[in-house]
């Protein structure tokens, strides 16, 4: 018998460091041409038209910029919880909470326009994103509830309130009983930039100006150092006088209200209505782009970029090839599980142990590592 | 170096090395153990005694070089095989479950399916013989360091070794339960077994130890009987030149002077099943004196240093007064603002951010008191500034680094000490609470770090030092007073001070009430 064992590097690689997003990238590049021979369709073709032709026209690249908006937006909220150690699972239930929250003025109100609108839509589109995520961050400091499951679990709970709303109060009346709002009116619909050239959006210049500012926050601000600290070493972080249920305040609001400006700038930029479904998941997939680009703002920005893809992608293999649009959440898991394995064995090596030597060996050191691990 | 090649050795080891990265931790390393002997192995922290321990033990493999056992050649790979052949360890940091009874965690690492029953009868027998009084059947997390040390003995003594590795094993005892385990060590070495007592403490050595050998920065430096030596000259050979003695002006007027650090019935109750209620503690540390609290490890020291530095905040605000004002209720920055500073214990993960750059570390602890200097509007932080005061507490320090800037965790523990001591000292702090200033420091950077504590406190600060290293306390206190489960005795003036009247505290006994001393413990 034997047994795999992950050993603790004494350094770090640098160099593999840097380049870990791009062999993962490879690896799901190597494995996806794998997929692709076994569903019977020559790779090479297949990548073409997954990553090569949705986006070589300038229309499509505007296309790109509006899925690759709320990933970014995501996920430098994201960044921020993660390099302080909390785990927000639920960046889509505050996603659509922000589509909610926003939309209540278009919605309850139509009849009111005029400049003020949007700014409030997206005001309310964040505090509804950052209310949401309020819950499991007051659940964990005040009752101790481990974040993942409670953010988790919120989300469905968020989806299945948002169906609720549009097929009950919130449906239109003229709207042949279909389960959406109405249209919102002009005002409250987000300009594109370029309407000659494509759709994309202001949500796209929110994203890049979210991650300039987060990166601001994280490299030259007292609260991202702090951030780090409490992220590293929570201890040592207690002992500079930083507060951790403060702390998890902060990156939860933070994150939420970034998940709700994603959110309402999807439903009044790209869709212009409320339906039962306004996220293909996003939330989900910024926690890989979150990861993809090394929980570094700028790295996040390239890494919505390709997680864009993979969503046109599929939609583009789908429409030539006749393969579900499913094969785009499986390139996504692929390049998260990638990531995190690239980034396991920078740090750890692997071990082949025999069994009956490695029992006596890891009885003995199961103890300290315990202990440690307190 | 008489037994070299005449057979009697248990074990021999040639030119063994190890080399991590570009540290040669194990240089060419040759030690021979004959049969029933005490056989001392010497050297600073990062003297590649650890190193050369665990090679012996299995749990590191040699780059080179060879290990004879009994004369025959051996590859030790695993722990596993080093019980085998007869090598057992007893570890300085414990590795014993705390919810589980001794005899539970005994079983664990017999790991041959025998019912806990009988190996608490054996571990029973097995104490009592060897004068080591033990419950099998108590919970660990009920037992005192002392006993915690008896079970690992026990532990090591049932796989019935011929050499037994032991790591700093008086480091947690009292001088009375150390005395102890030196009766039990001469009992064992009497039966023929040999046993390999690695130490700092020279005076120890010199009383049970029948060879010596010294390492310094990988290599050895010599092999000797320390019976024929003095404590000095084995200090000389570990450090490799004279270590500058402390010195301690006589401290003047400090009866008259103000209390700086003021703990008021400062109660605490457990935060975990296993950590020590604080009962009723008052201390005044006045301007000018450095107060030393001793005791064992696990007696409250960590739980009163929390309190003391706001890390956990006291219900009764008058509990703990700096510079005459309430601070019970402020959080550790507050405190900090009111002019104290604080070194805990643990320097990676408490002290200092491991993975995080000196410069960084040095805002850790100075965000809020050097505001100004270090955060500029909106709470951006002035690198510059912040890099700049680094490098003044480096040069002051004499902190060495491979790099102008590293990560905390690139530094040897004495240097990375040096800083986070530095870092306070920088401040002029008028109170100053240190836990354990000098654990696992080398003696040179221990002598600047109490030469530095000193000269603090005579310059009109408080200077409160929670050590386990006796010697230390009495190097640097005006007064010492002692922590023993969880109660602070009265502080004893340095004059009327001694080992053993501190030992006897130590181990529990009421001032006066030295008859039941040991067994309370």
């Amino acid at each position: 018998m034997m047994r795999l064992e992950l050993v603790k590097r004494p350094q770090r690689s640098m160099l593999f460091s840097a380049l870990s997003p791009f062999i993962a990238f490879g690896l799901t590049i190597i494995a996806g041409a794998i997929l692709f021979a076994l569903l019977g369709v020559n790779p090479l073709t297949a990548f073409e038209i997954y990553f090569i032709e949705p986006i070589s026209q300038v229309w499509q690249l505007h296309e790109l910029a509006i899925k690759a908006a709320p990933l970014i937006l995501i996920a430098v909220g994201l960044s921020v919880c993660y390099k302080a150690n909390i785990w927000n699972i639920g960046a889509e239930g505050q996603f659509i909470l922000g589509g909610i929250f926003g939309s209540i003025i278009p919605v309850l109100f139509p009849g009111f326009e005029g400049p003020l609108v949007l700014p409030l839509m997206l005001l309310f589109g964040m505090v509804g994103g950052a209310f949401y995520a309020a819950i499991p961050a007051l659940l964990k400091t005040r009752f101790g509830t481990n974040e993942i499951l409670t953010s988790l679990m919120l989300v469905y709970v968020a989806q299945l309130f948002l169906d609720w709303l549009v097929r009950g109060p919130w449906r239109d009346p003229q709207g042949h009983g279909f389960p959406q709002t109405i249209q919102f009116n002009d005002s409250a619909v987000l300009p594109e930039l370029m309407p000659d050239a494509g759709r994309a959006n202001w949500g796209f210049v929110f994203a890049l100006v979210a991650a300039v500012l987060i990166w601001v926050l994280m490299s030259r601000l007292l609260k991202g150092f702090e951030v780090r600290v409490l992220g590293s070493s929570p201890r040592a972080g207690r002992f500079a006088g930083f507060g951790l249920s403060r702390m998890v305040f902060f990156a939860f609001l933070l994150s939420g209200a970034l998940a709700g400006l994603a959110g309402i700038s999807e439903v009044s930029g790209a869709i212009g209505q409320l339906q039962p479904v306004i996220s293909p998941g996003y939330g989900f997939t910024a926690i890989i782009v979150a990861f993809l680009g090394r929980l570094n703002p700028l790295g996040i920005v390239a890494a919505g970029l390709v997680l864009a893809l993979t969503y046109l992608g599929g939609e583009a293999v789908q429409s030539a090839l006749g393969i579900s649009d499913k094969v785009a959440r499986v390139f996504q898991g692929m390049l998260l599980f990638f990531v995190l394995g690239c980034d396991t064995l920078i740090h750890y090596r692997i071990r082949l142990v025999g069994m009956a030597l490695a029992k006596g060996a890891a009885k003995l050191d199961a103890a300290p590592k315990l202990k440690e691990a307190r | 170096m008489s037994a070299d090649h005449d057979g009697a050795n248990l074990l021999e080891v040639r030119g063994l090395t190890k080399i991590f990265g570009t540290l040669t931790a194990c240089d060419h390393i040759d030690l021979n153990i004959a049969k029933g002997e005490i056989h001392a192995l010497l050297g600073e922290n990062g003297a590649g005694k650890s190193t050369l321990v665990k090679m012996l033990f299995g749990s590191l493999e040699p780059n080179s070089g060879d290990i004879f056992w009994n004369g025959e050649a051996v590859r030790i790979t695993s722990p596993g095989m080093a019980k085998k052949l007869g090598i057992g360890m007893v570890f300085q940091h414990f590795s014993l479950f705390e919810a589980l009874t001794a005899a539970e965690n005994i079983a664990l690492s017999l790991d041959d399916g025998s019912p806990i029953s009988s190996i608490a009868a054996k571990a029973r027998a097995l104490s009592f013989s060897y004068g080591l009084p033990l419950d099998p059947d108590s919970l660990v997390g009920d037992l005192s360091v002392g006993e915690r040390q008896r079970i690992e003995i026990i532990r090591c003594l049932l796989q019935t070794p011929q050499l037994i590795i032991l790591d700093e094993p008086t480091s947690v005892l009292t001088p009375q339960e150390a005395d102890k385990l030196f009766e039990t060590l001469e009992r064992l070495r009497s039966e023929g077994k040999s046993i390999l007592y690695i130490s700092h403490r020279l005076e120890e050595v010199k009383r049970i130890c029948d060879r010596a050998t010294v390492l310094r920065h990988g290599k050895v430096v010599g092999h000797c009987n320390p019976r024929e030596e003095t404590a000095s000259s084995l200090a000389r050979m570990m450090v490799g030149n004279e270590v500058k003695a402390v010195v301690r002006a006589p401290a003047e007027g400090i009866e008259t002077a103000q209390p700086l650090l003021e703990i008021r019935a400062l109660s605490r109750k457990p935060a975990t099943p296993f950590s020590i209620p604080l009962k009723n503690i008052n201390l005044n540390v006045r301007a000018g004196e450095v107060i030393g609290i001793a005791g064992v490890a696990g007696n409250g020291q960590g739980e009163l240093f929390e309190s003391v530095s706001g890390e956990v905040l006291q219900q009764d605000a008058a509990s703990v007064r700096i510079r005459g004002k309430d601070a019970g209720a402020l959080s550790i920055t507050g405190r900090r603002l009111m002019g104290a500073a604080f070194v805990p214990e643990e320097r990676l993960g408490h002290g200092a951010a491991p993975r995080m750059k000196l410069s960084e570390n040095l805002l850790l602890s100075r965000h809020a008191t050097d505001g100004k200097v270090f955060v500029g509007a909106g709470g951006a932080v002035k690198s510059g500034a912040v890099y700049a005061a680094a490098q003044r507490i480096i040069v002051a320090m004499d902190v060495r680094k491979s790099a102008p800037d590293p990560e905390a965790a690139a530094l040897s523990g004495g240097n990375l000490q040096k800083f986070i001591v530095g870092r306070e000292l920088d401040r002029s702090p008028a109170v100053m609470v240190v836990n354990q200033p000098t654990w696992g420091v080398d003696a040179g950077a221990a002598a600047h770090i109490r030469q530095a504590l000193i000269e603090l406190a005579r310059s009109g600060s408080a200077v409160l030092v929670i050590s386990q290293d006796l010697d230390e306390l009495f190097e640097i206190s005006d007064a010492i007073a002692v922590m023993h489960n969880g109660e602070l005795s009265k502080p004893l003036p340095i004059a009327e001070a001694t080992f053993e009247k501190i030992g006897l505290l130590m181990g529990g006994a009421e001032p006066g009430h030295a008859e039941h001393t040991l067994e309370t413990a």
